[in-house]
């Protein structure tokens, strides 16, 4: 018996030790943010399944972040081919990149996603402006023409169209690529249209100061930060039946059954007001390849081929009946061309 | 005393000395009641967490599936007749629009009449798009079923599983739910011909990671955590008892033999995550192992259970009594025969009660494999530890973060299974504990 496990155990600290000469990798490696993660693992499986001399990708989790930072550690083997991200890269991450020998990256924009609100299926209809989640939500309101902090209880105080809720909202955390667009398409507009953008100016900070007092969110307890998934925040809904929460355009249309979405602007979400632009808070998707890869580890250039192929991203593929919004056609095209072109940022 | 009681004689009571005895009872009983609440309270919770897992998963284990008798038909496989020549004609060609067509022959709708499409794409939404691969695999097994027709159990969708389970609700309005009036009504058609019914799902312990419910299983999972719970078996077993021998019987005891025993009782206390972050460091950017592998896994569990099995095996070595090891001495046995043929068999039984606890604790940690790649989509089965491959538990945290309503009973049933996983392990070690117990 000892013998047998002294043998054994021999035999796996040498397998260990021999595996850095391990036979180049042959499957794909993904990582990223979990907006992209649903439409990059349908991807993943129908190549797999449409490209029989190719293993299925793998694709990990982690966010846009954690994604772009394993993706700039450097070319080889161990590191990974394609870095998912819902935001674009940074300049600080390229520079990061470039540091690592990451020079040539190829930006593929595959769709837009749309960041809904939505409330307990059985409340009422619901109309929001970014003007009233600002008034609800940010740190600092205009009041009378001064700035004071935000002490408004009931959704009915910012706007008296909306219901007589008291003020619960779950809103993306800090390190999800969801709270930008909201930030930046919605509580910095607010700031804008009721003025409190002047008045934090004329308090004497400088314009980028000033945008980020702007996006400030009350830390009262009112506005929740959610750091794991929509499914989280649903939960959170189910509990609060008066919460309001953000979430994903797809995974709403997975759960209608459950929510009901408010309009912004006076504009419904739907992958028609989306596409056309009318619908304010959307962000496009993206993935990053790496240059270096392509034609090392098999099937990466196919991969991407596939991924950017109708049949995948177009308005009757499986990623928009999942929730992606496809890109128009000339878009498609020009994506497709600026990849075969090889063309990098 | 004596003297007391003669002196009072048999008229008065002799008075008692008070010594609280109805307060010591009392504390007792009170400390009875704590005791009995607190194991309560205990159960109650296990049997709360045991019976929303059970409610909520005992669904998943049976999969809605559709009986349809399927033509292959050469001229949709096989168009141009090439397969005698190139059999990869066979692994492209469009076995989804098979199963549609017979399903939609069964409900009554003519396939070739444009005017249906609408209904058509309706009929394919009753079936799993799994059944491209399902078909596939039964033509490329055996091509002389072309031209046949064969009753064929497929996979339902997703959706229409969660609504004939009744997990959607068809109250609300149909434009707010995924599955139409029109697929309820046929479901319900089907059911009652027999041709619909809920089978065994023994894709969930087959299939591996998909993006479709129906056809996501745990197979790659449990291949992974079996691979790395032989590795943490096969490395810190012997490891962690040599170290702990030599500790134990061996080593002088000095100031260097107190620092490592600190260090290792601290060591257990590490939180999990800094493994992870210590494999990423070391076995994959340093010793330049593959991302998402079993065996990077396996390395980083088995650095985190070896201070458990030390611990343990130190505890079972220290509770032989020195008399055996004083009587192998006496008898003219060398410390190494003492220590192997006498202390050993003796604190085996705790030995592997350790490990097999400490086992049980690696294969449900999911902190240490986030960082090195191994909450991952993986489709392929691993074909050894060097291949990616998740865990399960990791498939039970991927699962639980899915927009499908399908993947709420099946992230309850791969918790059922990963219990009944557990509960085997602390099984075994109870049955080894049992049969190498021995009494001195």
């Amino acid at each position: 018996m000892n013998k047998i496990i002294l043998t054994a155990s021999a035999a796996a600290i040498a397998l260990a030790a021999s595996a850095g000469y391990a036979a180049a990798r042959d499957q794909i490696q993904i990582a990223g943010s979990s907006t992209v993660l649903p439409y990059a693992k349908i991807v993943a499986e129908n190549f797999g399944e449409a490209f029989s001399e190719f293993k299925t990708p793998v694709v990990e989790s982690g966010g846009s972040s954690g994604g772009l930072k394993e993706f700039c550690k450097g070319v080889g083997e161990s590191t990974i081919d394609i870095a998912n991200s819902s935001r674009p890269i940074k300049d600080s991450e390229v520079k990061a990149c470039a540091d690592a020998g990451v020079t040539d990256i190829q930006e593929v924009r595959i769709g837009y996603d749309g960041i809904v609100f939505a409330t307990d299926i059985n409340g009422p209809d619901w109309a929001l402006a970014p003007e009233d989640l600002y008034k609800a939500l940010a740190a600092q309101v205009i009041v009378d023409g001064k700035l004071v902090a935000n002490t408004a209880a009931k959704w009915n105080e910012v706007n008296p169209n909306l219901p007589d809720w008291d003020i619960a909202a779950y809103i993306p955390g800090e390190k999800h690529g969801t709270r930008e667009v909201f930030e930046e398409k919605l509580l910095a507009e607010g700031c804008k249209a009721t003025g409190a953008l002047d008045a934090i100016k004329a308090t004497g900070l400088d314009d980028k100061a000033a945008a980020a007092a702007c996006i400030a969110v009350r830390k009262d307890g009112k506005a929740v930060d959610i750091d794991g998934d929509y499914t989280e925040t649903l939960a959170r809904i189910d509990s609060n039946k008066t919460g309001v929460g953000v979430f994903g355009l797809a995974f709403y249309e997975n759960n209608a059954d459950k929510l009901k979405v408010a309009t912004v602007s006076g504009i419904s979400p739907s992958t028609e007001t989306i596409a056309a632009g009318e619908y304010p808070v959307s962000r496009p998707l993206f993935f990053y390849v790496k240059k270096a890869h392509l034609g090392v580890v098999p099937g990466l250039k196919e991969y991407v081929e596939f991924f950017l192929s109708d049949e995948m991203v177009g308005p009757d593929g499986p990623l928009a009946e999942y929730g992606l919004v496809a890109a128009p056609d000339e878009e498609r095209d020009a994506q497709r061309e600026a990849f075969d072109a090889g063309k990098t940022m | 005393m004596t003297d007391l009681s003669l002196s009072e004689g048999k008229v008065a009571p002799r008075a008692r000395r008070d010594i609280g005895l109805r307060r010591r009872y009392a504390a007792e009983a009170r400390f009875r009641f704590y005791g009995i609440f607190a194991i309560a309270l205990g159960i109650f919770f296990l049997l709360a967490l045991l019976f929303t897992v059970f409610k909520g998963g005992y669904t998943a284990f049976w999969q809605t599936s559709i009986n349809l008798p399927i033509t292959f038909d050469a001229e949709t496989i096989d168009p141009d007749n090439k397969r005698a020549t190139d059999p990869g004609k066979l692994l492209t060609a469009n076995y989804t629009v098979l199963a549609r067509n017979a399903l939609a022959e069964k409900l009554g709708i003519d396939v070739e009449d444009k005017a249906n499409r609408a209904d058509l794409k309706l009929v394919s939404g009753l079936i799993s798009q799994g059944v491209r691969t399902q078909l596939r695999d039964i033509v490329v097994a055996d091509p002389s079923v072309i031209g046949t027709t064969r009753n064929v159990w497929v996979l339902a969708a997703a959706d229409v599983d969660s609504a004939h389970k009744g997990q959607i609700d068809l109250a609300v309005p149909e434009a707010r739910r995924k599955v139409k009036d029109q697929q309820v009504e046929w479901m319900n058609k089907l059911s009652q011909e027999g041709m619909m019914a809920e089978r065994f799902n023994s894709g969930l312990f087959t299939f591996g990671a998909s993006s479709r419910p129906e056809t996501s299983g745990m197979g790659v999972a449990l291949i992974g955590s079996l691979y790395m719970m032989l590795i943490v078996l096969v490395l810190s077993l012997p490891i962690g008892v040599a170290a702990s021998i030599y500790l134990e019987e061996f080593a002088p005891k000095n100031r260097m033999t107190d620092l490592i025993e600190v260090n290792i009782n601290n060591l257990a206390a590490v939180p999990s995550i800094v493994f992870g972050l210590l494999g990423l460091a070391v076995f994959i950017n340093f010793a330049g192992l593959p991302r998402s592998a079993s065996l990077v896994g396996g390395l980083v569990l088995t650095l985190m259970t070896l201070p458990t099995i030390i611990i343990a095996t130190r505890a079972a070595l220290k509770a032989v009594p020195p008399s055996i090891r004083s009587a192998a001495l006496g008898v003219g046995a060398s410390r190494m025969q003492m220590v192997f043929h006498h202390v050993l068999p003796l604190a085996a039984p705790g030995i592997l009660t350790g490990t097999i606890i400490g086992l049980a604790q690696a294969l449900g940690e999911t902190a240490p494999l986030l960082l090195i790649g191994m909450v991952a989509f993986v489709a392929n089965y691993p074909a050894t530890p060097m291949d990616p491959a998740t865990a399960l538990p990791v498939q039970i945290f991927m699962w639980a973060n899915e927009a499908e309503r399908a993947f709420v009973e099946r992230t309850s049933g791969a918790i059922i299974i990963l219990l009944l996983f557990l509960a085997a392990m602390n099984l075994a070690a109870i049955i080894l504990r049992r049969r190498f117990e021995r009494r001195w």
